[in-house]
């Protein structure tokens, strides 16, 4: 059975609360400035507690720009857009739980949240989705959220649904024969969790004890299909059993249980001791992509039940409950993410368009690593 | 020189990629204890260890795209898909990942990743284990596609993959495994792009590649008989494509015909004489010929088997009935 995590009772919930609310520092927010391509410092250990009311800024920052690129999209400006809303606390949980610029990070095209956290700034995210000059992961000629940022170890190649785990496999496979204590964590949601590629990775991972960690976010929907039409059984983690690898099944929309869950597994990962499958229960609030309409196949109330759980409500509530935030606060953090996606969005408008003379360029491969 | 099989041509590039470079392994199906199903790495497990041949589960999709997903970050593996039909399994690792990576990535990966495989009949393997998928791959950017017909190639051309920092289809037909042929004992590389001509002639040009080769330069023999001069060309790859070696050799033969083993729609038969006739039309006197296997799922009866795949006498009729020589 999986192993169920997530809850309150060890301690680490309280400790992270309080010490968020006794630092009382503030991470700066996000850099809204240009990446330099420098490989970020590489943290010596993640936190054992997380600083909660930098993660809430985090998190209101993804929400805001995640809701300017809809805008975007509807204003004909984006061609396509998937939302990270109701996603965001798994992702940012379990970003925070490993080593930026040294673990791997296969991504899919619901990660914004994971994109920012690992330093993309708003302004790159937004020139991807416009298809600007600059963009920093294909040069505009992968989807938007796509392609590679080698230095901050982030991978989203394909949307071809669950093709990215075996990679992301291999990526593991090559850690493991160089000696490195590296994890690569692999996110997708329960539509791939139902792939072919998905089942070959995952018992090829436990057969090797590779260091991965499986992240599936799972908001019960692949496209229109629910998770009842998608497997006859209660839970992805579950799964893990008959792999020979630890489930763990975990709120997606509680930050602190993410972290926790993710850290273990990658101390798992990090000894050698292989991988993990983490189920993240999260919520889908809009429609798949921007090209889809949820109101075919899904009902509104289920829906609005669904915010009832909303990450950014969770963990505001619980920054309130101990004294963390208040609203002079709340209402500064909102303006400064407004400010800084109004920034960003107008310096990605403005930026040109790239060039159209280079049809071939790296159609053939020159740059190995 | 030194005769040798192009197995142990193979075998040989294999050993010294593994000698010389420790990012290099191997993954594969039944490569390790069992040595190899057209046993190519007997022995290796022995010599270089679990960590560096390893069998997987029978889970094409997994290990490709863990090759691609190890090439990408700085390995150089190797992997053999059993058989091109098998690729089918993990194509779209091959063609939608692999060959893209590159492009989609802005070039800031590469995928050095060699996808060693068996193609092609004759083996009354029947429908699903005896074709040709070269052409296929061929079609796509970013691939390259290797179809060595001699030791010699076999060995030169691997070389050459080993420094190339894009996916390969390194296609071995499964006949050609105990071909016998000299293979220089000097080190030397073969590049890619660069076809062969495996024997000149003056009167008609037959192009073709891997396994179709042999049965051209027997066609030729018999043509030669009959006095009319053949020139053999090998393309030794599909991706790169060298058509000057191939135009050149039209001018001065004015005919041209191309053999291969595969169907004949969408067959690379048809890529290579319409190319021909766009930058050669006015040097030719006569159409560009092709000859291709049949649009049928290849049959396990010997007889129709045979009847089906491109033979010596097939390419002597069609060359002196459409000719006129």
């Amino acid at each position: 059975m999986a192993e169920q995590t997530g809850n309150h009772e060890n301690g680490a919930f309280e400790r992270a609360v309080r010490t968020a609310a006794e630092s009382g520092t503030d991470k700066p927010m996000v850099s809204n400035t240009k990446s330099n391509k420098q490989a970020p410092v590489v943290d010596e250990k993640p936190t054992d507690s997380p600083d909660l009311l930098s993660m809430y800024r985090r998190m209101v920052l993804c929400r805001a720009l995640d809701e300017r690129i809809w805008m975007l999209n509807r204003q004909g400006k984006a061609a396509i857009m998937a939302s990270s809303q109701g996603h965001e606390a798994g992702q940012i949980g379990s970003v925070e739980a490993l080593k930026k610029g040294y673990d791997q990070f296969y991504i899919y095209y619901r990660d914004l949240a994971v994109l920012l956290e690992l330093g993309l700034t708003p302004t790159e995210i937004i020139k991807g989705f416009v298809a600007k000059e600059g963009e920093p992961l294909s040069g505009a000629r992968q989807f938007p959220t796509h392609g590679a940022h080698p230095e901050y170890g982030i991978i989203n190649l394909s949307n071809v649904v669950a093709t990215h785990i075996p990679q992301g496999v291999g990526a593991a496979l090559s850690a493991k024969m160089k000696g490195e204590d590296r994890v690569v964590i692999i996110y997708f949601g329960d539509g791939a969790s139902s792939a072919g590629d998905c089942h070959e990775a995952m018992n090829f991972a436990a057969i090797h004890k590779l260091p991965v960690i499986f992240f599936c976010e799972n908001n019960k929907y692949a496209i229109s299909v629910p998770l009842k039409n998608q497997m006859a059984v209660d839970s992805v983690a579950s799964r893990a059993e008959g792999y020979g690898m630890p489930g763990i099944e975990v709120d997606g929309c509680d930050i602190t249980a993410v972290y926790e869950a993710t850290f273990e597994a990658a101390q798992r990962a990090r000894s050698g001791q292989g991988p993990s499958l983490i189920e993240a229960q999260v919520e889908r609030y809009l429609p798949h992509t921007s090209d889809d309409d949820d109101s075919i196949y899904r009902p509104p109330e289920e829906i609005e039940e669904a915010k009832k759980r909303d990450p950014l409500q969770m963990l505001k509530d619980l920054l309130y409950s101990s004294d963390t935030l208040d609203e002079e606060q709340e209402d500064l953090i909102n303006k400064d993410a407004r400010q800084i996606v109004n920034e960003a969005t107008e310096e990605a408008e403005n930026a040109p368009y790239p060039a159209t003379n280079d049809f071939y360029k790296h159609v053939v491969g020159d740059n190995p690593a | 020189m030194t005769e040798m099989i192009l197995r142990d041509a193979v075998a040989k590039a294999l050993r010294e990629a593994l000698d010389t470079d420790d990012r290099t392994f191997l993954m594969g199906e039944d490569i390790g204890a069992y040595g190899g199903p057209y046993a190519v790495t007997r022995g290796f497990l022995e010599d270089y260890g679990e960590d560096r041949i390893r069998d997987t589960p029978i889970a094409e999709a997994v290990f490709v795209g863990a090759g691609a997903g190890a090439a990408m970050i700085g390995m150089r593996p190797i992997v053999e898909v059993m058989t091109i039909n098998f690729s089918l399994v993990a194509i779209d690792q091959i063609v939608n990942h692999a060959a893209k990576l590159s492009y989609m990535s802005d070039g800031q990966l590469s995928v050095p990743l060699i996808i060693r495989t068996v193609t092609g009949g004759g083996g009354q393997l029947a429908a699903t284990h005896s074709q040709s998928f070269e052409n296929w791959y061929a079609s796509v950017p970013g691939l390259r596609v290797v179809v060595p017909a001699t030791p010699q190639d076999a060995l030169g051309l691997f070389r050459t993959c080993r420094k190339d920092n894009n996916p390969i289809i390194f296609a071995e037909h499964s006949l050609l495994y105990r071909v016998r042929g000299e293979v220089p004992d000097e080190y030397y590389e073969i590049p890619l792009g660069k076809a062969r001509i495996a024997r000149p002639g003056d009167d008609v040009t037959i192009v073709s590649y891997s396994g179709m080769v042999r049965v051209a330069e027997e066609a030729a023999e018999k043509l030669d008989e009959l006095g009319i001069s053949a020139e053999v060309i090998d393309l030794r790859t599909l991706s790169p494509l060298d058509l000057d070696t191939v135009v050149e050799s039209v001018k001065k033969t004015n005919r041209a015909v191309v053999v291969e083993e595969t169907w004949k729609t969408g067959g690379f038969s048809g890529t290579i004489a319409s190319n021909i006739q766009e930058v050669a039309f006015d040097e030719l006197d006569g159409p560009v010929l092709r000859i291709n296997g049949p649009d049928v799922p290849a049959p396990y009866a010997r007889n129709i088997e045979q009847a089906m795949i491109p033979s010596a006498d097939w390419i002597v009729e069609s060359v002196t009935y459409n000719f006129g020589l």
